[in-house]
């Protein structure tokens, strides 16, 4: 067995770790209104299972990161399947952190699902170790995206908490504004379920659809060559001005506008088209379950839960997600930017959607110390916050292309 | 006027919210404890909170405004979103040399959102007149709000406030009152307590009524040190826009070529250009590359060289090698303020046409050979004894323009078309011929002379990019002090513990600037370890 087999093993066993370890949280806080228990005892119990199978989980993907580090001959951080996995790494280590110094675990019970989302949206992408390319080639590539992502990680859980504070305290009895938003942000957290669920389910199905279009940007040489894109999924949107050469499971609905540059942009619309669609389905799905809200539905298990405590946690993940942040997504990155292309600063989409999350974060921190803004509207700024991060990371990759389009998708 | 004046006897500037003394609040009904006033600056009396008439109080108090801050910090934050709507001029992925053609890039890709995004200028947006306001705007607050603040706060920090009033004691945040414990006197109580805090590292400030504990008073500077680093950060950024402190350039060197470095005393000489691609024992995994290969280098070998004479117009270059060495991706070669960029390539390319001139009477027998070099032809070259190649006309990159005449597009030997003449001096022959797109037109019918083409000499074009910073020390300087102000701020609390004994009852009050649950955990272990029974009120403040 080669060592980067190992290191794949190694991922799997984190991700069947980190599975179980959510389920058995959400038992911890769902079972302990089941009839017959001390509710105490009960979340204790479990939540320490849960607990001490993410920390082997985390060892596993430990484990993962050195050996494919090794294997690789360089940090796992240089493609989107590298470093959406190490992101998770971050949330996971940035979660062990937090439990050290607030022992709360049913945190958990919100970061370990966060984690296992993120963990297979790695999934989605080639895993291949691949060498590194010359602009790639720097000591920077482990210190600046390690940093990045371990700041990332740290604010994840202080989205993770803020949520949890939200579903806590916003009252279910009536529908309100709040209740609405916040039933929107976790159908777009099934939305990204939804797509993890969707492109897993037909890369196994192998019904590919085949387009071959002219593509509209010549070619150095000057000639438009005609270009061929496969779309996993079936297809719903077509390529502006494409023909069919492999027929998939169901004919396109409708074409792409023209505007829409690049070889993949009908895809990636496809794709999120699907996504959407089934985030809606299963959002549906579960309220026809429930039959009330999914934060109506989640509220009774956070019962008994110190609203100010969890308030506290998130914000202490957000102060000390913030410095980490800055240090290695802006200051590294500025210094690496000017070792390899000779200007620390060139408004970059990466680095302006890098500065928006920092403004951001500025403008939590700003309205927190100074203007009092605690609990729920602090909270909503820490999802909003996460949201804006998630656009850094997955949006700018694959939507916007500039000099950070590593993705290989 | 008088209110100035605190019942403790000292006098207190005008603003002062908590006596500067004894932490008695001013102006404030002592029975409403939701008045008591917030203790982020100590309650110190703040200029913008003060002076509010004049123009210049105005101005100071607007930016002295966090919450103008914070929509400076948005405003910035949107505009910044939405310049990546759509590429800005500079990421635009084709040729736009003019202004026209900038502008129909963006109408022809993203339609009428393009119009509507390069008529409002959004493709140069961060180089705008209005964005830079805005970062002299952010600029300007940062300094403000700092000093607002931290010289009131420098003072009320400065010297330990530990006899405070009781009512400053219950308008903490974190306050418990007990009955004194009769076994224990008054001094026992404090030296226990004492005893407690020093082991979880606070400084103590006593008499012998009165204890305060405080840890971690540093952290309170942090946000004014971040601050400072911002501002050293944006006046690097502005002085770049200052002459000579920021330059920006690209030069193309063939192999072989040593040319001028704009703006500076500089030449540099490409030696040698190389790629080169991983092969596949080098690859962890079998990869499926579709034909293709991945880069693994890109290197010029190039030496670096001054010119004595930079300094005098119209002299001839004198050049000294002051370096040598590969430039390679993220390894520039860097000379005191100029870096050298490996940054573009242009391979495989026509660097000179090579033929053989052929005697066509005479048995086509091939005469000799001859060089014409693309970027720099010889007018007049000499084939053998008494017989040149003259060059009459030469398009590095020939088009037949609209008026019937040859030009070319650009200056680069894309597709060369020469018009030759072969003199041959002893016979008086004089023979006309062209080249063109590998084939040779002559003049006349039956000539004397013509050509054999033969391979043309390829070589490599390295893209240097060329750059001085100067403002790059003090912005880095500044990004440093940034770090260190945040990691003061928020890895350490500035914490105080006040316990007071007064009228047979012990007091005990807490402060902390953030991180009042590891506080409130420290507070009750003491309340434990000195056997105090008491119960910590926990006032949140809306």
């Amino acid at each position: 067995m080669q060592l980067y087999q190992i290191s794949d093993l190694l991922l799997d066993i984190a991700f069947i770790l980190y599975v179980l370890s959510s389920i058995v949280f959400i038992v911890a806080m769902t079972g302990k209104n089941w009839a017959g228990r001390d509710p105490k005892q009960h979340e204790m119990r479990f939540g320490r299972i849960a607990y001490w199978m993410a920390v082997i989980g985390f060892i596993a993907q430990t484990g993962y990161v050195v050996t494919r580090w090794v294997a690789g001959g360089h940090s796992p951080t240089s493609n989107m399947f590298e470093f959406m996995a190490f992101f998770d790494y971050c949330i996971i280590l940035a979660y062990l952190i937090i439990y050290r110094i607030y022992k709360m675990t049913v945190i958990g019970a919100f970061v370990l699902p966060l984690g296992v989302i993120m963990l297979a949206y790695s999934y989605v992408f080639p895993k291949e170790i691949t060498p590194l390319i010359p602009s790639l080639q720097s000591y920077w590539l482990h210190i600046h995206v390690t940093t990045a992502a371990l700041g990332e990680g740290i604010l994840a859980v202080g989205f993770a908490a803020g949520l949890m504070y939200l579903i806590l305290t916003i009252p279910q009895k009536v529908a309100t504004k709040s209740t609405r938003w916040l039933e929107i942000v976790l159908a777009v957290v099934l939305m990204l379920v939804g797509f993890i669920l969707m492109e897993s389910t037909f890369a196994r199905m192998d019904q590919k659809t085949v387009f071959e279009f002219t593509e509209q940007v010549a070619a150095p040489n000057g000639q438009a060559a005609p270009t061929k894109v496969e779309y996993t999924m079936p297809a719903i949107v077509a390529p502006a001005n494409s023909k069919i050469i492999q027929a998939g499971p169901m004919s396109p609905w409708f074409t792409a506008p023209e505007w829409m540059e690049g070889k993949d942009a009908a895809r990636k619309l496809n794709t999120m088209i699907w996504s959407v669609l089934s985030g809606i389905v299963l959002y549906g799905g579960l309220r026809l379950i429930f039959r009330k809200r999914l934060a109506a539905a989640i509220q009774p298990s956070l019962e008994g839960m110190d609203p100010e405590l969890v308030d506290e946690i998130s914000y202490r993940a957000i102060s000390i997600g913030y410095p980490v942040f800055t240090l290695g997504a802006l200051i590294f990155a500025m210094i690496w930017a000017h070792e390899a292309w000779g200007r620390f600063w060139g408004w970059d989409p990466k680095e302006v959607w890098a500065l928006i999350v920092w403004l951001f974060y500025s403008a939590y921190l700003h309205l927190r110390l100074s203007r009092g803004w605690i609990g729920a509207k602090s909270a909503w700024m820490s999802v909003i916050g996460f949201v804006i991060i998630l656009i850094t990371l997955v949006v700018v990759n694959l939507v916007i292309a500039g000099l950070h389009s590593y993705a290989g998708v | 006027m008088d209110q100035r004046k605190c019942e403790c006897g000292h006098t207190n500037p005008v603003g002062t919210l908590l006596c500067e003394s004894c932490g008695k609040p001013l102006e404030v009904d002592l029975t409403d404890q939701s008045a008591f006033p917030d203790m982020r600056y100590e309650g110190m009396a703040r200029r913008s909170q003060t002076y509010t008439t004049k123009i210049v109080d105005r101005v100071w108090n607007t930016f002295s405004s966090v919450k103008v801050a914070i929509w400076i910090i948005v405003v910035i934050l949107v505009a910044s979103g939405l310049g990546t709507i759509f590429p800005q001029q500079q990421y635009i992925p084709v040729p736009v040399p003019t202004e026209l053609d900038v502008e129909q890039f963006y109408t022809n890709t993203y339609g009428i959102l393009g119009t509507i995004y390069y008529k409002l200028g959004f493709h140069n947006m961060y180089s705008s007149w209005w964005f830079v306001t805005l970062l002299v705007m952010l600029g300007t607050s940062l300094i403000i709000c700092s000093l607002d603040r931290v010289i009131p706060l420098y003072k009320a920090l400065n010297k330990p406030r530990l006899n405070q009033h009781k009512s400053f004691l219950k308008g903490q945040k974190l306050y418990a009152e007990t009955k004194q414990p009769e076994d224990r006197s008054a001094e026992e109580i404090l030296s226990q307590t004492a005893e407690v805090l020093k082991k979880k590292g606070y400084y103590l400030f006593q008499t012998d009524r009165a204890l305060l504990a405080e840890k971690g008073r540093f952290s309170r500077w942090g946000p004014y040190i971040n601050h400072i680093g911002l501002i050293l950060f944006l006046i690097g950024v502005l002085m770049r826009s200052l002459p000579g402190f920021h330059l920006d350039e690209y030069v193309w060197v063939r192999e072989g070529e040593t040319v001028p470095i704009p703006e500076t005393p500089y030449y540099v000489k490409n030696l040698n250009f190389k790629i080169e691609y991983y092969s596949e024992d080098e690859m962890v995994e079998k990869l499926d590359l579709k034909g293709g290969a991945i880069a693994k280098n890109y290197q010029t070998d190039a030496i670096m060289y001054l010119n004595r004479n930079a300094d005098t117009p119209g002299a001839k270059p004198d050049l000294v090698e002051v370096l040598s060495g590969p430039i390679i991706v993220n390894h520039p070669m860097k000379y005191e303020d100029v870096y050298l960029y490996q940054s573009g390539y242009q391979e495989m390319r026509l660097g000179a046409l090579n033929f053989t001139l052929i005697d066509l009477k005479n048995g086509s027998k091939e005469l000799a050979p001859f060089k014409l070099d693309l970027y720099n032809p010889d007018q007049e070259i000499k084939v053998t004894d008494g017989l040149k190649i003259r060059v009459l006309d030469y398009f590095p990159d020939f088009v037949m323009g609209k008026d019937g005449k040859p030009a070319t597009q650009t200056n680069l030997p894309k597709n060369p078309m020469f018009a030759l003449e072969v003199l041959n001096d002893k016979e008086a022959i004089n023979e006309k011929l062209v080249y063109l797109q590998g084939s040779i037109l002559t003049q006349k019918d039956n000539p004397r002379y013509g050509l054999k083409i033969n391979m043309p000499d390829l070589v490599n074009i390295s893209g240097l990019n060329v750059r001085t910073d100067k403002a790059l020390p003090l912005i880095f300087f500044g990004s440093f002090v940034f770090m260190i102000g945040v990691s003061m701020g928020f890895f350490w609390q500035h914490r105080r513990i006040w316990v007071q004994l007064q009228e047979g009852n012990v007091l005990i009050a807490g402060h902390t600037n953030k991180n009042w649950f590891g506080l409130r955990k420290e507070v009750q272990g003491m309340a434990e370890q000195t056997n105090l029974s008491v119960t910590l009120e926990d006032k949140t403040k809306a």
